[in-house]
Order: C-alpha cells, then structure tokens, then sequence
C-alpha cells in the first residue's frame, strides 16, 4: 500500500477503481518519404489541422455553455497555438525537407520549441507547455486516426488518474456517471481542475507529482479530498474505515440538503434573509432549488472580461433578463461591473497603462464615471431588462456623494432616451450602492438621501480599513475581518442606514463564515448574500442561533479591544 | 528587404503578452517578417517562435521584413517596439 499526499482540490472521499488517462498513448515513427508522395502528405496534414480546427470550434461551444467563458479562453490558446506558424507553416517546411511523414515532422518540431522553452524562467511557460502538447496530441490523433482513450466507455463507477486533464476531458467526464473522483500529477487549489472538480461535486486531490506514473488501471484507490491524500491499494481495514468516513459525510450532506426548503430563521423566529451571490454563467436551476431569498449580488464584470470588445446594450440586455424572470417574485440586484484599468484596457479603452496599485486605482464607478457611455449602456440594458420584475440596481466603489449624484444623472438619462423609444421598464426600480470604502461609511448618512438601500462589501472594505492588501503575503496574515475597528465601522454602515429606514445587505466573504455571519447578525444586517455553494451551511447556523442572544453581544462587540477577544465572545455563545 | 536594429526597452523584455502583441501586428501584413537575436532566427508572425527568443530588457534584435508591404511592416513593428509594447 503506497499513500501519496497532494493538494485536496475538492472535499469528500471515493473508493474505487483507478482508470487511467495515459498521456502518450501515440508512438511516433519516423518514416522517409519519396519525392512524389511528399505532397500527398503535407494535404494530409493540412485536413487533420482543418479537423483540429473544428474539433475545436466544437469544443469551444461546449465549454462556453457548460462551464463559462473563463474555460472558454483556454480554448481559444489552443485555437492561437494551432494556428501558428510555426504549425501551419514550418511543420509543412519539414516534410518537405527532412522527405518524412507528417506525424514525425510535427513531433520534431514540438520537441525543438519545447526544449527552447525549458530555458526560459517564466512561470507561463509551464502552462503553455501543457497547452501546446494538448493541440499537438489532437493533431496526430487525427493523422494516424487513432482514437484517444475515452472516458464515455467507462462500465464502472472509476477514479480518473491523470497527469492534467483538458478542458476537453473535463467535459466528458462531466457527461459522464461514471467518474466519481478524479486525482492528477499537476494543479493547486486555484487551478481549472480544481474549479472544475468543486462545480461538478466530485472529489480530487491535484498536485500529486507522479501519481499517473504510480497507479495503474484498476489499482483500488481511497481518494480523500478533505486531507489530500490518495491510498493505492489500501489494506481492507483501511477500505472499511473510509467507508465509514464516507458515510458519515453523505449524511451531513443529506441533512444539509434537507435544509433547502426550510425557512432561514433563528431558533427564536427571526428571520434572517438569507441571498446568494450569482455570475453570469451560473446554473439558475440549482439556484431555484435552493429555494432562496433572492440575489444579492449578480457580478457583471465577467461579461467584459476575455474578450477584446465592450459588451453591447442587447448582448448585456440577455443576461440580465435571463436572470430576472427566472423567478420573477424574487429581489435580484444587479451590480454595475466592477473592472479595474487592466481589464478595460483589454476591451479597448485606449489610454490607461498599467496602474501600480489597482484596488486603490481606476475601478468600479470610478472607470464607468470617466467613460459614462459605459455606464449608461450597462443601466440601459439593465433597465430594459427590469419590465415587470424584482430588479435593483447598484453602484460598486462610490466614495462621495458628487460620484453618486453624477451616476443618477446617468441613469435619469437612461430612463429619458428609454421613456422617448416607448420602450418600457421598472420605473421605481430601486438603487444602491456598495459600501467598500471607508469614506462612504463616515459619509453614509448623505448618501442615504440618495438611494434606497446599502450592500456592505466586506472583502475590500476590510483591506481599506486595515490598509492591507490580502494578496500581498507579507501582510496578508494582517487581513483581519474581525479587527475591531472592522466591527465598528460596520456597526456605524448599518445603524446610520437603519435610522435612515433603510435596509442593509452584506456580500462578501466574511457572511459565508460563521463567526462572520454570527457578527453581522449581531450588528443587525438585514440580509446576507453567499455563494450558493455556502448557502445550506450559513443556512444551517442561521436555525441553530439565537437571535436575542446575538443581539445581545452587541455592546460587548464595539468595546472590544482585539479580534481574539471578539472571536471568544462567539466561541461562548456558539458552543454553550 | 528592409532590415534594422531594435531594442526591447520594457523593463519586462519580450514575455506573453508583448509576444502576442508582436504576432498580432506582424499577421496583420503579407511580408514575411523574421526576427534575428545573435543569429537565431525566428517568423515573427508565430507567438511560440516569438517567445523562444528569451529576449530581456536592453537587448537589440534585428527585424527584416521583405514583401509587397515590407516598408508599411516595418514601421509598424519600429512603432511597437519603440512604445515598449505599451508597457
């Protein structure tokens, strides 16, 4: 029995047979041609780039559909390195003049660009490298007609071992029943395989070094996502011990699962609304099964984002009134995109360089109030899409009342070029704005004449507060949500708004937490809004509290002199 | 033909993206445009080939392009490299 420990990539445990995806199944042989058959050859060639081509336009639609454009654009690398010369061009080159077959030619090439490419010190180089076998490998497959294994003929339930699986590979085994695990030599926590596994509900461990190398199909595999590790052929006390552990989880889960058409109130019948964060992309009809209050946050950025045009008014339109009717009764606030300089120049706004400090630079309302045709076919779009439905609006990165005013006047504007088209909208549809900056907490109480409600978005609002960049590793272990300071600047955001009549949602990580969740709750958010994956665990905690006993903390909260301190209020109430 | 001497003066020198930008510009004309550093030679219409030059800040490479549009290909790629690929 070997136990290998890579990276968990997605949490539960599988037992089962190893089936594995071999990396080099193609044994090229290097043949010498004659004169006369060379051009046959390279019109060979030239059909399996065509079929490749094609392959890949269809895998393209497939991704696109299933798993959003970010997955997409991996595709579109490939489309980019098939297309290269250095393919299209200098393989025929080689054939013509080596006289030797098309399969030899590219693999020659292929090794040449790859072994230039081990000198360099750049991390994208790994990645390419993967990129370009992947495009290679179709290639050939097409050349010597070969069929590359095939996870659809799979008879039963197996555990995928793979060096890397592709976008293309993912998609089968999604299509799949059959895969229930899958664990790979390559990848992190924030890899593609590592989403991928998380969205499809399997579990995996990447980033196992050689494990593709090690099992063999139909090894007996203990796949355990929660600490990383993977037994090969395990001893049978060790098989009944997973199954057990197994087990356990399945009925954590199905508990959980139960919970999906309870109310989300405390113990003592305060409801607490509990709102999910969407992106575009997203599965609506996992969302309606979870049964919640609404969305507390559709993303818009993805929309601007891999993709070198601005989104039209009818494209942005779609997405939105997708979302919008798919369950007309409930609330679904739209976020105006929140890109930062980066991405607006990919999409072709001209003149903005690459800032030093993004996250205190041209981003959010900042970048649409200095480009307002940005904004304004974004509130069209959405405008159009409120007719008859439960939509808000709101405004990421304000910090003063002259952008809030401006941004009105945008989105008067709009509602004037709508009204003289006869086109029809939500006409009261509600405004909000996000509170990220400390300067619109201090100032809330003027904001609040402007708009009807405030989202509270804790990730940014903590880093600006604590002035402490969380992806910058020699402060990020600074990134405290619970500072006190935190505590009171949120205490201020939602007393200010409740004096005011309005009401306070919170997006962010910090209500996907349960200490955090038990805080906002104390401080009295109105809603909070998760990521659906969280939505049944925050759900959870919400029917085993106690309301008037976290209300009750509140005092003790604001005069707190450290986040240990807050955190041990918790604990006690938590556990007792 | 035309030939001339450039120097990559982004700090970064020639990575992915001014790989990509470089490609792009060169697709964009019938030429056949080559890119030399100490005599490696590589089509600078291939991003791949681009990016085995390895080329840091403060090196000269020489660009030749030759072609119906070989003048027009020229100045494109002078102007791409003198902006530091817009970094």
């Amino acid at each position: 029995m070997i136990i290998k420990k890579g990276i968990g990539a997605n949490i539960g445990i599988a037992i089962g047979k190893a089936y594995l995806i071999k990396e080099d199944s193609i044994i090229i042989e290097r043949i010498d041609l004659p004169r006369e058959k060379l051009k046959l050859e390279v019109k060979r060639f030239r059909d399996a780039i065509l079929k490749t081509k094609e392959d890949l336009n269809i895998i393209r639609d497939q991704v696109l559909n299933s798993l959003g454009k970010n997955h997409a654009k991996l595709i579109d690398a490939h489309h980019m390195i098939l297309m290269d010369p250095l393919i299209t061009k200098e393989v025929i080159e080689r054939i013509m003049d080596s006289r030797i077959n098309a399969e030899a030619a590219l693999s020659e090439k292929i090794q040449e660009t790859l072994r230039k490419f081990e000198n360099i010190e750049d991390p994208f180089f790994a990645e390419r490298k993967n990129e370009i076998m992947d495009v290679a490998k179709r290639i050939m497959s097409h050349l010597s007609n070969e069929k590359k294994t095939d996870i659809k003929d799979l008879t039963e339930p197996s555990i995928i071992v793979a060096h890397n699986i592709y976008p293309a590979d993912t998609l089968q085994i999604r299509k799949s029943d059959k895969v229930i695990a899958f664990c790979m030599d390559v990848g992190s926590k924030s890899s593609h395989t590592a989403i991928f596994a998380q969205s499809i509900g399997i579990p995996a461990v990447v980033g196992l070094g050689d494990v593709s190398r090690i099992i063999k199909s139909g090894d007996m595999l203990i796949v355990n996502g929660e600490d990383g590790t993977v037994a090969i052929n395990p001893a049978p006390e060790m098989i009944e011990a997973a199954k057990v552990k197994m087990n356990e989880l399945k009925k954590k889960e199905s508990y959980l699962l139960k919970m999906k058409s309870l109310p989300s109130s405390t113990r003592d019948s305060k409801k607490i609304n509990l709102m999910v964060n969407l992106d575009p992309g997203d599965n609506l009809e996992d969302f309606k099964s979870y049964h919640t209050d609404g969305v507390g946050l559709f993303r818009t950025e993805f929309l601007y984002m891999n993709r070198s045009t601005i989104p039209n008014e009818q494209e942005q339109y779609e997405v939105y009134r997708r979302v919008l009717t798919y369950d007309d009764k409930l609330p679904v606030t739209i976020r105006t995109a929140d890109i930062g300089a980066d991405k607006a120049s990919d999409i072709g706004i001209k003149g903005i360089k690459n800032e030093e400090n993004p996250f205190m630079g041209l981003r959010g309302i900042r970048l649409f109030l200095k480009y307002p045709d940005l904004l304004k076919t974004q509130i069209k779009a959405i405008l159009r899409a409120s007719q008859n439905t439960n939509a808000q609006i709101m405004l990421p990165m304000v910090t003063s009342l002259s952008e809030l005013m401006v941004a009105r006047k945008i989105i008067r504007d709009a509602k004037n070029e709508l009204n003289l088209s006869d086109i029809p909208f939500k006409s009261d549809i509600p405004l909000g704005i996000m509170v990220e900056v400390p300067a619109a907490a201090l100032m809330l109480d003027q904001l609040l004449n402007e708009i009807d409600f405030v989202s509270i978005g804790t990730n940014d609002l903590v880093q600006y507060i604590l002035a402490v960049d969380r992806v910058n590793q020699y402060v990020s272990e600074l990134y405290d949500p619970y500072h006190p300071a935190v505590v009171r600047v949120l205490n201020l955001i939602i007393q200010t708004a409740h004096k005011k009549g309005k009401k306070v949602s919170v997006c962010g990580e910090m209500a996907s937490d349960i200490y955090g969740c038990a805080l906002l709750i104390s401080l009295g958010a109105d809603s909070l809004s998760v990521p659906l994956k969280m939505h049944l665990k925050v759900k959870e905690f919400v029917r085993n509290s106690y309301y008037e006993k976290l209300v009750s903390l509140r005092p003790a909260l604001l005069n707190a002199y450290s986040s240990e301190e807050i955190l041990e209020l918790f604990k006690g109430i938590l556990n007792g | 033909m035309v030939k001339k001497d450039l120097k990559i003066v982004n700090k970064q020198g020639v990575h992915a993206r001014p790989a990509g930008i470089i490609s792009r510009t060169a697709s964009q004309f019938e030429s056949e445009i080559k890119i030399i550093r100490d005599g490696y030679e590589v089509n600078a219409k291939s991003i791949m080939g681009i990016l085995t030059l390895a080329a840091p800040y403060g090196t000269s490479v020489t660009v030749c392009a030759c072609g119906k549009d070989e003048e027009a290909a020229m100045s494109a790629m002078e102007k791409i490299f003198q902006d530091g690929f817009d970094e």
